[in-house]
């Protein structure tokens, strides 16, 4: 199955958890990435900045109706969900959901939606059950579904969570998904018979 | 997610359009459809063919799908940094006028049209201004009409307030009774609300300024193209159009004819 996007969720610990599997990602890494990683409404662009610094992929917080570009890391803006079309990004301020806008489960759920089975669901550290339902989304659209390995999470509410809902294709530390993430990146599609 | 789920969304849209004029078939599909699926399961429907059968015989239910389909989040001084913003480089060029009209398109209940009065009045340029504030809603026109709101929610207004740079005791705004915090009439008074639909009604008169902010997030390319030019057509020349803080002019009909007023504000200055 080739891959099209990788969909990220991250809370509590994330900054660290985020950077370092962005940093652990090759520039050239060809799949778009979109991340929600939960923060304060009146954040600045700190978290844009420092994921830049670490990584060589181009960061970005998301403009309404960006489009979905490979090989770019793109971030929820702070205070609205961010959400998946055929070939954009979209924003909504919609009411939080688990108390989270940005909210995981909205990134997830809508991506499955879009993308089907060509969508790849990381569940990083993080202190909210928020993401375990949309990665089960996910997983029934026939998509891939990864969860930091708990025991190396900053804190390990939110991939126990993901756990939970029985839905994970890979459990495995940071470093390992970067490496299972660039290879099904890599991954030719077949052309012809 | 199935072509049956995008045919009955279709269908409902379609519907909604043909019986009541309003028109939902250019919004983004993605939020949409999260909106129509909240109600199947508030409604104690099914499916969204159910929810079609209920919209269609029921006006009542059809003033809860309207409020159901649109995103009324919004507060006092949402986004402090844009009335700062606001403050420091539109009311300059608004002082050079004798009167300024204002349009704000998606108002819903009120809260940033009331804290753009406040702003306007702190200037001093209130009674020159004229402010209209537009909704598709006659719900929550009727809210931001009576403007009322819980006296709960006035200590985090009054954070935004100074965040955006307020000079007074915020509670000068408002009377407080009931658990209620009523805005002062004498707010009101340059304020005229009215139902004006971004879809389908057209422009109405030659504005200074419009703001449009985080509202047309929940249309596709098609209906935001088509809010871009209404907006364009209404403002005067070197008039400013101020949109929401993930929203920018990028790939719009209208991108080149606009420049950056304070850069990272998302205020837009028509140029020709």
């Amino acid at each position: 199955m080739p891959y099209k996007l990788v969909v990220v969720g991250a809370s509590l610990g994330g900054l660290h958890a985020v950077a370092a599997l962005l940093g652990a990602l090759s520039p050239d890494f060809p799949l778009p990435l979109a991340i929600v990683q939960h923060r304060h409404k009146e954040s600045d662009e700190t978290l844009r900045i420092v994921l830049q610094r670490s990584s060589g992929l181009a960061v970005c917080e998301v403009e309404d109706k960006q489009p979905i570009s490979p090989g770019t890391a793109c971030l929820a803006p702070p205070d609205y969900h961010l959400l998946v079309e055929q070939g954009t990004y979209a924003l909504s301020t919609d009411e939080p959901e688990m108390y989270a806008r940005p909210s995981i489960d909205v990134l997830f759920e809508s991506a499955a939606d879009a993308y089907g089975p060509n969508v790849i669901g990381v569940i990083l550290t993080g202190a909210s059950a928020d993401g375990a339902r949309g990665l089960a989304t996910i997983k029934a659209a026939g998509g891939l579904t990864v969860v930091q390995d708990p025991a190396t999470a900053e804190c390990d509410v939110m991939p126990r969570a993901a756990l939970d809902a029985g839905v994970a294709d890979h459990v495995m530390p940071i470093p390992e998904i970067a490496a299972l993430l660039t290879r099904l990146g890599t991954v030719v599609p077949k052309v012809g018979v | 997610m199935t072509e049956l789920e995008d045919l009955e969304i279709q269908l409902l849209l379609e519907g909604v359009a043909q019986l009541y004029g309003y028109d939902f078939r250019n919004y983004a599909l993605a939020s949409l459809k999260r909106r129509i699926w909240n109600m199947v399961q508030s409604e104690g429907v099914k499916t969204v063919s159910g929810l079609q059968e209920k919209v269609l015989h029921d006006p009542l239910c059809l003033d809860r799908f309207l409020l159901a389909m649109t995103v009324n989040v919004t507060a006092m001084f949402r986004d402090p940094h844009f009335y700062q913003a606001f403050s420091a480089k539109v009311v300059p060029m608004l002082r050079t006028y004798p009167f300024i009209r204002i349009w704000h398109a998606g108002c819903s209940t009120g809260e940033e049209v009331y804290s753009m009065a406040i702003l306007l009045h702190e200037a001093g340029l209130y009674d020159r201004c004229r402010i209209y504030a537009t909704d598709m809603n006659a719900a929550v026109l009727s809210k931001a009409r009576e403007g009322i709101y819980p006296l709960e929610k006035m200590q985090e207004y009054t954070g935004n307030y100074l965040k955006a740079g307020g000079t007074q005791a915020f509670s000068r705004y408002y009377t407080a009774a009931y658990e209620r915090a009523i805005v002062r009439p004498w707010l009101r008074e340059q304020i005229t609300f009215s139902q004006h639909n971004l879809a389908t009604d057209g422009s109405f008169n030659e504005f200074n300024v419009v703001l449009c902010r985080n509202v047309m997030i929940y249309f596709n390319k098609t209906l935001q193209e088509h809010v871009h030019r209404l907006l364009y057509a209404s403002l005067t020349l070197f008039g400013v159009l101020g949109l929401g803080q993930a929203e920018s002019l990028k790939f719009t009909p209208h991108e080149h004819d606009y420049a950056e007023v304070v850069q990272g504000q998302r205020l837009y200055r028509r140029m020709r």
